[in-house]
């Protein structure tokens, strides 16, 4: 069964007709045009497919596209304002935290919530927070150093 | 050796301001005007007779558009082989029963049939409506139980091979291959040892765990050209693959390189393109095949377990006499395991006068393994690096001296007959010797450090580069080698050197198979280290063609033009210059035309690389949980073309190896995968882990422009024993098998459990 929704995705209003079974990751994807959040699980397990809904942290394989009528979804589209690199994001290539890239769109939107949420996290804080995110290439090590960076960065520019 | 102003500098990844952003195109990002949605049909049974399939019901389902068995493949003869990389060839005939099966199936999961359809819904139906009558047979699961002669066949035609004689065995057999390698006189090694130390250690399959699925496109071009799109290690390779099992030629075949989601081994070859491009033929529309992580799990290629039995014995000063080993690989269903890689890798750091080093390439009702990251290298040095820390303690003299009395040194020749080339395994094992992470007292109750070595010979085989100078005096790049991590960036930085010019001035491109020059696929530690000679080659052949443009301007001979920072002059007369810019502008106006250089390599010397691990635990007595405090990784890296992304890929291969030691395994009920999700396979999380620290070691290779050695593979081989022997320390317990996660612990240090139970092996050492 189809079923027509609107929503904000990074700011801009959006429509689609969507199957009632498909999720939110793929309209995303395939209605909407925005290839940034990946499927590397389908269930949750990976965080590659993080998207902010509402102001939630949220896999966006985890929720139907028919549940996020409505809703304002940010994707890591939406993070560099302006064609500005975000601080996470600048931290992100300035200490090579990422290598093949395809977990990277899910860490930068659990990383920057963490730092939305608080701003000074402590070692085991960012390790907890992004822990919901697989990455098999990093060791997490320079992700972790990343985030601690871009903490610096945004609290000398607040 | 020259200076380097961008060689050995930490550059910023050149392609990551797209991934970062999003914007990076992976194989699943395509989405083509009609496609069609591939779903695959997987045989729910480990091992089966194919009686019959019935498409009937799938075909009527609308929206269906085509629906295809093994049938619809071209038949290929028994045997027909397809070059992988070098002089190296694979049973494409095994390729086409992993792709799809004809009579057979011989693990659960194996592809049956396909379906296209308009949309992801309607695949996944119609694959429910594909009617299979199997015939269930024995399943064979255990890698021992494999070698019984009664044992369930996984082929009943299969003969052992015998490597040194090259014949078969008159029985059919699970071993597929058999071989031995001699050194010395053992007996008399043995004889002369004060101690000798036996034991068995098993590894189970683990999975590559790349974050991203398997995906690929295909799609037939007006002409009868088909073109694919893949997210595949080498591009070339599989375009190599399709030409032998389609029959195809290479013209009629475009290959596009797409952004691949991480690989380590796993995705070298052509498993899923076929189906997608006989699908897109049938049906004459796109067809897009991305599987799922559970079929990621379950049936793309995990790694290869074994067991390994290791001997060895040494004098009361520390002296390694002789060495046995027999190492039993599992391959999954068909041959291949890289049980060769696995005797290699573990042995390689010692000096062995008296060695027996004998391996089975075993076949089982699981799937086929793939490469993984230093193929099988972890699970043999787990074993010999166990041992290895068994038999300095039995003689009572450090691990670290111990490795440092019997380590491998130039010109000795390694276990299976080369002989080292340069190494720096004595200037590494030296670094550790003073580094805190070996010095710094380790206090506290269930605590122990542990030190394994690791090795890998580094890979070979054909890369090319051309580089082009642009109208503007900016720099292009044309390769044809997948980028898995860096690759991109580190080729970039070495025609910025070769050039003189600022690497914002140079783009690089992976190109499809059509544009870019032939290269061999991405893997094995190779790239950095193929593309420095052939991108050495490029820039100098683009240099030389520039001083003979110059020297003609300058009116000197090409001996006597100079070149630094993009000017030209003539040695004589430094004020007689030309700039790089006014040639090159020149280039494309008049004269000569556009500077194109070329540069390609097929074969190199190996270039070897070591490492050693230093990792000090907790153990949590009342559950057996591992908390790892401290890890550092000592490596031999050549030269560092870029220390960050060396850094990269040791943590995270470092990393893939702690998953693999203490959580990681696939657990098999009669041939089928119980845990095939990234919840119950566990890979590790931030959580789990340390900042894993690096001190790189620089001792050039004896080939390449820049003495650099591949560095991606090693990592992972370390860590299983450098955990085994630090929770040894930790609890006065020896682990003989991973992983090592809490369960074993409590059971191994309470005296009882599997550990071990493969072979005969006591409760533990304490």
């Amino acid at each position: 069964m189809k079923q027509a929704i609107e929503l904000n995705v990074n700011g801009e209003p959006h429509a689609a007709l969507v199957d009632t079974r498909e999720t939110l990751l793929d309209a995303l994807r395939y209605k909407l045009g925005h290839m940034g959040p990946k499927e590397g699980c389908g269930n949750g397990n990976c965080g590659a497919c993080t998207v902010v809904l509402n102001g939630a942290v949220v896999n966006a394989c985890l929720v139907f596209a028919v549940e996020a009528a409505g809703a304002d979804v940010t994707t890591v589209e939406g993070v560099a304002a302006e064609g500005n690199l975000h601080p996470v994001q600048q931290a992100f290539i300035e200490h090579g935290a990422l290598q093949c890239g395809f977990c990277t769109p899910g860490f930068i939107m659990s990383a920057k919530a963490l730092l939305e949420r608080n701003p000074s996290p402590s070692e085991p804080e960012i390790r907890l927070a992004i822990s919901g995110n697989l990455c098999r290439c990093t060791g997490y090590d320079k992700i972790v150093r990343a985030i601690q960076t871009a903490s610096r960065s945004l609290s000398q520019t607040a | 050796m020259a200076e380097y102003s961008v060689i050995g500098t930490s550059l910023a990844k050149v392609d990551a301001p797209e991934r970062v952003t999003g914007k990076a195109t992976y194989g699943a990002d395509l989405d083509l005007p009609g496609m069609l949605w591939a779903k695959l049909v997987r045989s729910p049974h480990a091992h089966a007779r194919i009686k019959h399939i019935d498409t009937s019901r799938a075909k009527a389902l609308p929206g269906v558009k085509a629906v295809i068995t093994a049938h619809d493949l071209p038949s290929l003869p028994k045997g027909a082989t397809a070059p992988l990389v070098g002089e190296v060839s694979i049973d494409m005939s095994a390729i086409r029963e992993i792709v799809m099966a004809s009579d057979k199936v011989r693990y659960h999961g194996q592809v049956v049939a396909a379906v296209a359809a308009t949309d992801p819904f309607i695949a996944e139906e119609a694959a429910g409506l594909v009617d299979v009558d199997y015939e269930p047979l024995p399943v064979v699961e255990d890698v021992l139980q494999a070698m019984q002669p009664d044992a369930p066949l996984v082929h009943e035609d299969l003969h052992m091979l015998e490597e040194a004689t090259q014949e078969r065995s008159d029985q059919p057999s699970n071993i597929s291959t058999h071989m031995v390698y001699t050194r010395g006189d053992v007996e008399a090694g043995f004889a002369a040892a004060d101690a000798v130390v036996e034991k068995t250690y098993t590894t189970q399959m683990v999975h590559q765990g790349y974050l991203e699925p398997q995906a690929c496109a295909a799609r037939v071009e007006p002409n009868g050209r088909v073109t694919l799109w893949t997210s595949a290690q080498g591009h070339f390779t599989v375009r190599t693959q399709l030409v032998t099992l389609l029959g195809l030629p290479a013209s009629q075949l475009k290959v596009v390189p797409m952004e691949i989601g991480g690989g380590f081994g796993g995705k070298a070859l052509a498993l899923f393109e076929p189906t997608a491009i006989v699908l897109a033929q049938k049906t004459s529309r796109p067809v897009k095949l991305v599987v799922s992580r559970e079929e990621v799990l379950r049936a793309t290629g995990p790694g290869a377990p074994a067991v390994i039995t290791v001997k060895a014995g040494a004098t009361k000063d520390g002296k390694i006499t002789a060495l046995t080993t027999t190492m039993r690989y599992d391959a999954g269903a068909f041959p291949g395991s890289p049980v060769a890689r696995g005797l290699l890798v573990g042995l390689a750091p010692y000096k062995l006068d008296n060695m027996v080093a004998e391996g089975f390439d075993v076949l089982t009702n699981k799937p086929r393994v793939q490469a993984y990251r230093a193929p099988g290298g972890t699970p043999a040095a787990f074993a010999v690096e166990a041992l290895m820390d068994a038999l300095a303690d039995e003689i009572g003299v450090d691990p670290l001296a111990f490795r440092q009395k019997n380590a491998a040194e130039e010109g000795d020749t390694l276990p299976l007959g080369m002989p080292l080339n340069r190494i720096g395994l004595t200037e590494m094992l030296r670094q550790i010797e003073t580094h805190p992470c070996w010095t710094t007292p380790l206090e506290g109750p269930h605590r122990g450090r542990g030190l394994a070595l690791g090795y890998w010979i580094g890979g070979s085989f054909t890369s090319s580069a051309e580089v082009k100078i642009n109208p503007d005096a900016t720099a292009s790049i044309f390769v044809g080698t997948v980028d898995l991590t860096g690759t991109r960036t580190t080729i970039s930085q070495m025609v910025a050197d070769e050039l003189q010019i600022d690497p914002q001035d140079i783009t690089i491109t992976v190109g499809d198979t059509d544009s870019a020059p032939f290269a061999d696929l991405s893997g094995g530690s190779r790239i950095t280290y193929t593309m420095s000679a052939a991108a050495h080659q490029a820039s100098q052949d683009v240099l030389t063609q520039l001083k003979e443009r110059a020297a003609e301007k300058l009116k000197v001979s090409v001996d006597e033009v100079g070149y630094q920072a993009k000017r030209f002059w003539a040695k004589n007369d430094t004020r007689n210059e030309v700039s790089l810019a006014e040639l090159a502008r020149e280039s494309v106006a008049w004269g000569s035309g556009p500077i194109i250089g070329k540069g390609s390599t097929t074969r190199m010397q190996p270039a070897h690389a070591y490492a050693a691990h230093v990792a000090d635990v907790e153990i949590d007595p009342e559950t057996g949980k591992v908390t790892i405090l401290r890890y550092t990784c000592f490596q031999d890296v050549g030269k560092a073309i870029n220390p960050t992304q060396v850094e990269g890929q040791i943590q995270g291969g470092a990393v893939q190896g702690i998953g693999w030691a203490l959580n990681e395994e696939y657990i098999f009920d009669n041939g089928e995968l119980k845990n095939a999700s990234l919840l119950d396979y566990r890979c590790p999380v931030a959580l789990d882990l340390p900042m894993i620290e690096t001190v790189l070691t620089e001792v050039p290779a004896s080939e390449g422009p820049y003495g650099l050695r591949g560095v991606g593979e090693v990592p992972i081989v370390p860590p299983g024993a450098a955990l085994a022997n630090a929770i040894y320390r930790a609890t006065g317990t020896r682990l003989y098998e991973l992983p090592m996660n809490p369960e074993r612990i409590f059971w191994a240090t309470r005296g009882n459990g599997t550990n071990g139970s493969h072979g005969t092996n006591g409760s533990g050492g304490a």
